[in-house]
């Protein structure tokens, strides 16, 4: 209902007294109205500001939040007033709803807050009065054109490939992008050069040269130095046929690739070559033979897949099809009416140009665009006054559809300097996601060291604990519980492939290494940076490893609390390379030199005969855990 | 119950894709919801002032449910257990969880008594809903929770592992050995796990 109406209601109620004579019937039993208490004030707190309204004022929309005992889901005993955690200056406008009935929309708001707002609020924007409307819906028209850009930017193909592709896709890759790889920049310069070189050799060609010993006419170059030319041709076509073929190859849609428009350009451009070849060399057949050649000159097309700014002019006068339609319509128009005009007007003269309508059709074309070439004048009097109404006039027609045609290439052009600008920093932005996703996975692995490290020695943890929020803590908790669920642990990738290529490894008696010196633990109560830096080691000396491990074998380093007691792992069973704050030693292990392996007095277990090279390094450190190392055999 | 469906048509035909159809979904009151529920009103405040900033529609679709679902298990692909997931919680099966759905599925979880909350996971678990847990249901399930590890775990995963522990459990669970667990041989088997018993006390501070 519409707002004031409410307020109506009880008068029509009242004017109802008016039927009670002539009711057939009794009137019903009116509604009791069991909480009919007096209006009150609201206080509606948001975000610090404090509104004041009328109950009913709110009360006038009861589908919306405002209106709705939805609320109360936001009401504060304490201090009796609904709050909300949102936009005060855009509150403003919502209330400046309830209050007037009318829904502006603020013009320096950003379209979107404006919609979340609404959204929150339960309003439907389609309330919004006429005087705001249509501003609300160019900017919310342009906002999701410019959304749609983006999400297709996003989805561009700059995206690195799927592993799984196909030497053909790559192909088409490398084709559509050449950005994307050395090889089809080459490829990409190649051809564009070779275009230029055919281009070129086709303007020259027809360049008169100086004429052969013994002859007087100058003679065309492409005749003297037939055969260079020649060469010139069958190289730059081979080089397109060749370039054409792959393309074909490499399309994954073959039919909608040979009805696209570049390749039809470059069928164009080479066929002409293949048909001079297998013509005979007869002279009636040959006229045609050279008008083919003027085809060659579409080989200049073929640089719109090096130009952008070609293409965009090619895609603007798509998109103007219909004002230059509508040029096109309307200079016919007038061409037709001026002259039939000229041609009655000019036709008493003697010896005049203008013998037929057709004829004056020249004449009025060049002076509508203000050409006028002066091979065909009027020379009566209302010829030439007829003329000059043709000459004023085809300034106008002209010039009114062009502004359009402008307008749409620049709104093209800068749409595309921003979809490049998008792309360029999709990398970063990529990349940048990927940082933060491995952060929220290294945290976690952390987290479960300190939880190792808990078992051991509460003291120095509460430092390193505490540096995280409570949400991380309940998260890396949920974590922890999947991996009792599923009883297995989550590692990194570098361990993973590590422990999977030590694995396929296999088992060979190899030189064993060693942790070189087994550091003592003084500082390591969260030390974060030792520990990033044992992360970022660990990250790049696993990769060192990975080659040296062919040779070293299988270096698998083991930590655990003393807690586990299965250690003594006879199966030789490829462990976590946990990162904690005791990495550095690790991390320095696999860069150093393999040393002989030396047992510390603490813990001198016997190497087991069977298995040779399996030793058991304990350190001294504060937390008790155990090193041990293993070679495979 | 306040659904109202707002739908708006444009005058203008060029317009068209402008035609929104807006289903806004009001909560029942606040009283309402705290008589059906075993959280105080403070609680269901601020439970609503989360869940309204997320999804303003006032309902939670399949595809919003996976995302946010997804954002708590980076490493693997969580999709398959959110979506057995959502299926628990949208009680209506109407594939939207609105604010009643959420908060009464919570209330079981974590102030419901013992066996509320089995009854929730057996719930859970039986996907068709036709009382009976089978093989393949679970296998799903416990499909569905390997998944969220990811492929990067320790030990890896070889071998049929899901199955293993599908057997494992219903070596356990079916008393009677007839290849389906029912609710009563679920509750049974639960109880006398003490682990288990332990273990559902842990979240009850969650909120």
């Amino acid at each position: 209902m519409a707002a004031g109406v409410a307020t109506w209601l009880p008068f029509a109620r009242a004017a109802a007294v008016g039927w009670l004579p002539l009711a057939k019937k009794t009137m019903p039993k009116p509604p009791v109205d069991k909480k009919s208490r007096n209006d009150e004030i609201l206080f509606v707190n948001v975000s610090g500001l404090r509104f004041q309204t009328w109950k009913n004022t709110l009360d006038r929309y009861p589908d919306t939040l405002l209106g709705s005992s939805e609320k109360e889901f936001f009401y504060n005993e304490d201090t009796q007033e609904y709050f909300f955690d949102r936009d005060p200056e855009m509150f403003r406008h919502i209330l400046n709803f309830y209050r007037t009935g009318k829904l502006h929309y603020p013009r320096h708001e950003c379209i979107q807050a404006f919609d979340e707002e609404l959204a929150f609020y339960g309003i439907v924007p389609e309330i919004i009065g006429d005087c705001c409307m249509e501003e609300y819906r160019d900017r919310k028209k342009e906002n999701q054109e410019r959304l749609a850009e983006d999400t297709e930017a996003e989805m561009a193909t700059d995206a690195p490939l799927p592993p799984g592709s196909t030497s053909r896709e790559r192909l088409w890759r490398a084709f559509e992008n050449p950005h994307t790889s050395t090889m089809a920049l080459v490829f990409y310069y190649v051809t564009g050069f070779f275009i230029a070189v055919s281009v070129i050799a086709n303007v020259v060609e027809t360049v008169p040269c100086r004429p052969l010993k013994g002859s007087v006419k100058d003679l065309p170059c492409g005749e003297k130095y037939s055969l260079a030319f020649f060469c010139m041709d069958t190289a730059c076509v081979l080089i397109f046929t060749f370039e054409y073929l792959m393309r074909l190859f490499a399309a994954p849609s073959r039919c909608k690739f040979m009805r696209s428009v570049m390749s039809v350009i470059d069928v164009v451009a080479i066929m002409p070559y293949y048909i001079g070849l297998v013509m005979p060399e007869n002279e009636d057949v040959s006229g045609a033979f050279v008008t083919l050649r003027v085809f060659r000159v579409f080989r200049i097309f073929k640089f719109s897949r090096h130009s952008q700014g070609l293409r965009i002019l090619g895609y603007t006068l798509k998109s103007c099809a219909s004002e230059l339609g509508f040029l096109l319509f309307s200079l016919t128009m007038a061409i037709i009416i001026f002259a039939t005009v000229m041609f009655y007007a000019e036709k008493g003269t003697k010896g005049t140009n203008f013998t037929s309508i057709p004829a004056s059709f020249w004449y009025t074309i060049v002076t509508m665009t203000t050409l006028g070439y002066g091979d065909m004048v009027p020379n009566t009097i209302a010829g030439k006054i007829f003329g000059s109404i043709c000459s004023l006039s085809g300034v106008l027609v002209i010039a009114l559809p062009v502004p359009v045609i402008v307008s749409n290439f620049s709104r093209i052009y800068h749409q595309n300097q921003r979809a490049d600008k998008m792309r360029a920093q999709q990398k970063v932005r990529l990349a940048r996601i990927r940082l933060a996703k491995k952060g929220t996975t290294n945290a976690f692995l952390q987290y479960k060291e300190q939880r190792g490290i808990q078992d051991g020695d509460s003291d120095s943890t509460a430092l390193c604990v505490k540096n995280r929020s409570s949400f991380e803590h309940q998260h890396h908790h949920l974590l922890h519980c999947l991996e009792k669920t599923t009883n297995h642990e989550f590692t990194d990738e570098l361990t993973y492939s590590e422990m999977c290529m030590t694995e396929s490894v296999g088992y060979r008696t190899s030189r064993s290494t060693s942790l070189s010196s087994q550091q003592g633990l003084s500082s390591s109560c969260c030390p974060r940076r030792a520990k990033r830096r044992a992360i970022r080691l660990a990250n790049s000396t696993v990769s060192v490893s990975r080659g040296s491990v062919q040779e070293l074998d299988t270096l698998q380093v083991q930590k655990s609390a003393t807690g586990h007691q299965s250690r003594s792992s006879l199966n030789a069973k490829t462990e976590d390379m946990k990162l904690n704050c005791d990495d550095r030693d690790f991390t320095a292990a696999i860069i150093s030199i393999p040393t002989p392996p030396a047992n510390t007095p603490d813990e001198s277990l016997p190497p087991s005969p069977g298995i040779p090279g399996i030793l058991r390094n304990s350190r001294s450190s504060t937390y008790t855990q155990e090193t041990v190392k293993i070679s495979s055999l | 119950l306040g659904v109202c469906v707002c739908v708006s048509k444009n005058v203008y035909k060029v317009d068209d894709e402008l035609e929104m159809t807006m289903v806004c979904h009001r909560p029942e009151g606040l009283e309402q919801l705290e008589a059906q529920t075993n959280f105080t009103k403070r609680e269901l405040q601020v439970l609503y002032r989360g869940f309204k900033n997320e999804c303003p529609s006032g309902v939670v679709n399949e595809e919003t449910f996976k995302h946010i679902y997804a954002q708590f298990f980076p490493h693997g692909d969580a999709s398959n257990y959110a979506h057995y997931l959502f299926n628990a919680f949208d009680s209506a099966h109407n594939g939207s969880i609105k604010f009643e759905d959420f908060v009464m599925g919570l209330s079981i979880l974590l102030r419901g008594s013992v066996r509320e909350k089995l009854q929730w996971t057996f719930n859970l678990y039986d996907i068709n809903r036709d009382g009976y847990i089978n093989k393949e249901e679970m296998t799903e399930i416990v499909r569905a929770i390997y998944d969220m590890m990811g492929k990067y775990t320790y030990p890896a995963l070889k071998g049929d592992v899901p199955k293993q522990h599908v057997d494992a459990f219903f070596q356990k669970m079916d008393k009677n050995k007839d290849g389906v667990v029912t609710l009563e041989e679920f509750i049974l088997a639960c109880q006398e796990d003490e682990n288990m018993m332990r273990s559902l006390q842990l979240f009850e501070n969650v909120l």
